[in-house]
């Protein structure tokens, strides 16, 4: 097994232990993603440089005596993440030349731990889109099929794991940007509760929503990333001063004892039968892993979507107004200010982030604030009701993470059916919930010729991390689907 | 608005337009002030930049208060305090709920394109400034509200050579103000004068830089202010068209601008014209103000609850602990001078601007009793000396105690006011205790009056002159004999019982 084919769990063990430096790993690393990136395009930015030097002080860190659970662990950092020094551009025109002065405090953490920043990842334009087709700046294809799209918003960070150009992915999930990433590209892709991980540095997309978390593959990478990642930050007022419970440690191996509730408004059936059957026996695997199934409803759920989507355009609308041409970023001359601000704007921003900023300009306007905003809200506390109610009868939910296997790049040209490939993942964002996807069988979608990875969405009530990620690892484990294929990309890296 | 209670309380036909009554108006003001006080913090609202006035262009700035993408706002306790604060001092509600929210719209000084404001549910609501006018009539005015928020940078406009942004070419801004935590306080429109806005701003700003809230310097711009203007025919009850006042820089501009709006306007409806809603500018100069802009424009703000700010709880301890902090404020404070003191609307207001000195001045009465004697001194020789020296009265070797004990020597006419001034500028340079400095010195008032005679038969005996000029009927050369008695007695006679005791030698 190459060196970069590692988990992060085994690297952060193996340079720890003395045994492979964290240089050695880096440069590693680095010759893969040279051989490989040309063609999946999953990093905006590769950071060299930056990489080398960290990897340098890593390894001075661990002489010194230091442990770092994430000691020259591989990191792709998605792009409206800062890094100070680094060019970091939400995938955006608006701010292609940007590079940050600081450095997010989830970003931090993780270097802190010891991890290795090898570049910052492709994305959909301010996070925006399910399939990473909306970056401004790139294209990302899915390492299983390159014909495919990789998912998003997480495009790049779920593409470069995938194709081992990192052992860790930064993704933020606002409504299933990184679950619905992960379920596309064979990962776990997990968010954690709302206030988990803090937003500091993050670029807003919105901020009632947005959520920091990692893709990975394998659940035990996941929980030692959560771990480094999560915590209280003064920066961060929605950030939640609530002890960070081990996980990693305690990632158990059956499900005994667990109620898992399955939703009966998410009925597979309407998914065709090849997927109906897929999601049949992954809720059956879990049975036989111990766990009671057990029918629960989440009657608004079905409200998600159309939630979300007054929610979320109204916080961008107002998150992305300081994207004006004054003080960063692009900039278009015009006769006078208001003139610079549309020309710079127009000419910054893809057509997904001004729908949606229109669509948010929209449902604050006075006059119609009460109609939409303050009806969204008020779904929004309905979703979650409901997801206290079930979480009274069950210990977990489990659902599909996506409707369909990764598609092929352009097959979803109208917005509404690209907003539907996030059905799934809108309720638990609305609530707040943690919740992950972890793969759960292949399926080879019409037209296709290869088989494209499935994910099982698991979810739990706000702050069981613990309970998620352990319910997860016991699942991967009894089934192993992860590794039933590999990536598509040998014939480009000449392997 | 409560137009309803305003109306109540129009204080019946009142002659707008200054000292000159001129009869034949029949039009009341309305007037509504809306103020913007920087509060005084060490940090900024929402980031730990420095909160200070003045400094090199962007030099206070971080990635928050730059609004650079990924940064977060963490609000300022000490700024949610002094709110807390300057509500308790107006009287307002503290409810227990409170949150931010964003005003939305464009402007290039503003950075997030946002303000971090508060809509529906500010910190303290309602609550009434009371004030006083030049002649001591007590007022009110009630506040719809008080809430906080950020303040902008500053813009300069350059390249057309006013520094006006018509005809500039381009603009630099400076964000070392921009997130400086800012109170905007909003009076009901209760106020019915020029004279009575600057009563109702004094007292707001002696109040919020006396509870230690803010410096309020209209000339470092840590107070603005606005002020919404209309008029209407005397004993009408419906507000007429209001027109907002800005640009004035000082207490002096609100009462021009005020005025000058309150005669235009007369002047409109009096030719038949009608007001029309807008933005008006006070120029200085030219004494008048301009139309800015109409209110067609306004702005739709697409306020909502800023999801980056956790709502805020305001705990009732904390409440009742700032309610026990507060100092006597400047409103009681005149009452007290002036009703129980007696002393004069000048020299109440002298005190009440001057709180180390009317602190001073308080322990003095307090020691003495003698709340007349307390003022004279404190207001006429320490408050001379004061000026003198550029040492303030409090800072001074003078101690209420030491004041008190020269009081009482005045009272008991032990001294004599001559002597008792004398002692003031010793007691000013550090000798201490009057009553040491008189008892070390017999300086005494001799009110003896076998000693006293023998003074007077002296004088008399040296004066032959005046004493014939005084029978002669120029009456008035007692002064000088009386001034002789003194000088004699090295000013320790009382000089009432000298006067008698001359008169009575000089007419027998």
């Amino acid at each position: 097994m190459e060196l970069f084919e590692r988990s992060a769990a085994e690297i952060a063990r193996d340079v720890q232990g003395g045994t492979v430096s964290a240089a050695d790993v880096t440069e590693a690393v680095l010759r893969h993603v040279h051989a490989v990136d040309g063609e999946i395009g999953a990093y905006l930015t590769v950071l060299d440089d930056v990489a080398r030097a960290a990897a340098t002080r890593v390894d001075e860190r661990i002489k010194a005596g230091e442990k770092l659970p994430l000691a020259g662990v591989p990191l792709s950092v998605k792009d409206n993440m800062c890094l100070t020094g680094t060019r970091t551009t939400a995938g955006s025109k608006i701010l292609e030349q940007w590079v940050a002065p600081y450095t997010a405090t989830a970003v931090a953490r993780m270097l802190d731990a010891g991890a290795i920043p090898i570049g910052k990842s492709n994305m959909d334009e301010f996070a925006m889109g399910s399939s990473c087709e909306n970056s401004a700046l790139g294209v990302t294809k899915n390492p299983y099929d390159l014909t495919r799209v990789p998912g998003g918003s997480t495009g790049g960070s779920a593409a470069a794991v995938a194709a081992f150009e990192a052992a860790i992915g930064m993704g933020s999930d606002t409504g299933g940007s990184i679950r619905e990433p992960g379920a596309f590209c064979n990962l776990v892709g997990f968010k954690p509760t709302y206030g988990r991980v803090s937003r500091y540095g993050l670029i807003a997309f919105a901020s009632s929503l947005d959520q920091i978390g990692p893709l990975t593959r394998t659940v035990e990478d996941a929980a030692l990333a959560y771990e480094a990642m999560s915590g209280w930050d003064p920066m961060d007022s929605t950030s939640i001063d609530r002890e960070v419970e081990p996980v990693s440690s305690h990632l158990r191996g059956d499900l005994s004892g667990l109620k898992i509730g399955i939703v009966k408004e998410f009925d597979t059936r309407a998914l065709g039968d090849e997927i109906d059957e897929l999601y049949d026996k992954a809720y059956h695997d879990l049975e036989a892993l111990g766990a009671e199934l057990i029918d629960v409803s989440l009657p608004t759920a079905d409200y998600g979507l159309a939630t979300y989507y007054l929610i979320a355009p109204a916080e961008c609308s107002s998150n992305l107004a300081r994207f004006d041409g004054v003080r960063y970023g692009l900039r278009v001359e015009g006769a006078d200010v208001h003139d610079m601000y549309e020309k710079t704007r127009a000419a910054g921003f893809g057509p997904e982030v001004k729908r949606r900023i229109l669509i948010g300009t929209y449902a604050l306007s006075s006059g119609y604030y009460d109609a939409y905003y303050v009806r969204a809200q008020k779904a929004r506390t309905l979703i979650a009701d409901d997801f206290r109610k079930a979480f009274a009868q069950c210990d977990l939910i489990a659902c599909p993470a996506a409707s369909s296997p990764a598609f092929q790049f352009n097959a979803k040209s109208d917005p509404y059916s690209m907003y539907l490939m996030d059905y799934y993942t809108i309720p638990m964002s609305l609530a707040g919930l943690p919740a992950l996807s972890v793969p759960c069988g292949w399926i080879t979608p019409p037209g296709g010729d290869r088989p494209m990875p499935m994910g099982l969405q698991l979810t739990s009530p706000l702050f069981t991390e613990k309970l998620l990620l352990g319910a997860a690892h016991a699942y991967e484990r009894a089934t192993q689907h992860a590794s039933k294929h590999k990536p598509a990309f040998d014939a480009v890296s000449g392997r | 608005m409560s137009e309803t209670m305003s109306a109540r309380e129009a204080r019946g036909p009142h002659e707008v337009g200054g000292a000159e009554a001129r009869p034949e108006r029949r039009f009341e003001a309305v007037i509504g002030i809306e103020c913007h006080v920087e509060l005084k913090t060490r940090s900024k609202m929402f980031c730990g930049c420095p909160n200070e006035f003045g400094g090199e262009p962007n030099t206070n700035v971080c990635p928050v208060c730059l609004a650079l993408p990924g940064a977060l706002p963490v609000a300022n306790t000490a700024a949610i305090e002094h709110m807390i604060r300057a509500g308790l001092a107006f009287n307002a509600e503290i409810p227990a709920f409170s949150k931010f929210d964003r005003k939305n719209y464009f402007y290039p000084d503003m950075p997030k394109d946002y303000q971090i404001s508060q809509y529906d549910m500010p910190l303290t609501q309602g609550g009434v400034v009371r004030y006083w006018l030049d002649d001591g009539t007590m007022k009110e005015c009630r506040l719809t509200r008080i809430h906080l928020e950020e303040d902008t940078g500053k813009s300069t406009h350059a390249g057309s050579g006013d520094g006006r942004i018509a005809g500039s070419t381009y603009s630099l801004v400076d964000f070392n103000r921009a997130g400086v935590p800012l109170m905007e306080c909003v009076s009901e429109p209760e106020i019915h004068s020029a004279e009575e806005a600057v009563g109702y701003l004094e007292s707001l700003r002696r109040t919020l830089q006396q509870i230690g809230v803010s410096d309020v310097k209209m000339e470092e711009g840590s107070l603005r202010c606005d002020a919404n203007v209309s008029i209407r025919p005397v004993g009408s009850t419906e507000l007429g068209t209001k027109t907002e006042i800005k640009n004035m820089n000082s207490f002096r501009s609100v009462h021009r601008a005020i005025e000058s709006e309150i005669e235009r306007q007369i002047a409109v409806i009096e030719s038949g014209g009608r007001i029309v809603q807008e933005t008006r500018g006070w120029d200085e100069v030219k004494g008048v103000t301009h139309s800015m802009r109409s209110k067609e424009q306004a702005h739709d703000y697409r306020y909502f609850p800023d999801p980056d700010l956790v709502p805020l709880e305001v705990s009732r301890a904390v409440v009742e602990r700032i309610r026990a902090e507060l100092p006597e404020l400047p409103p009681a404070r005149f009452v007290r001078y002036t009703t129980q003191y007696g002393l004069d609307v000048k020299q109440a207001t002298q005190l009440i601007d001057n709180v180390a000195l009317a602190l001073y001045f308080d322990e003095v009465v307090n020691a003495s009793g003698n709340a007349k004697q307390s003022t004279n001194f404190v207001l006429g020789d320490l408050s001379r000396l004061a000026n003198e020296t550029q040492t303030p009265v409090h800072a001074s070797p003078v101690t209420p105690a030491h004041l008190a004990e020269l009081i009482a020597l005045v009272e008991g006419k032990t001294i004599n006011s001559k002597i008792a001034k004398d002692l003031i500028e010793r007691m000013w340079r550090g000798e201490g205790s009057p009553k040491a400095i008189v008892e070390r010195e017999g300086l005494a008032q001799t009110s003896d009056p076998a000693a006293i005679e023998k003074f007077v038969d002296d004088v008399l005996a040296a004066n032959e002159k005046s004493v014939g000029e005084y029978k002669a009927g120029k009456t008035n050369v007692i002064g000088f004999l009386v001034g002789q008695v003194m000088k004699a007695s090295k000013g320790k006679a009382d000089p009432q019982l000298v006067n008698a005791l001359m008169k009575q030698k000089l007419e027998s």
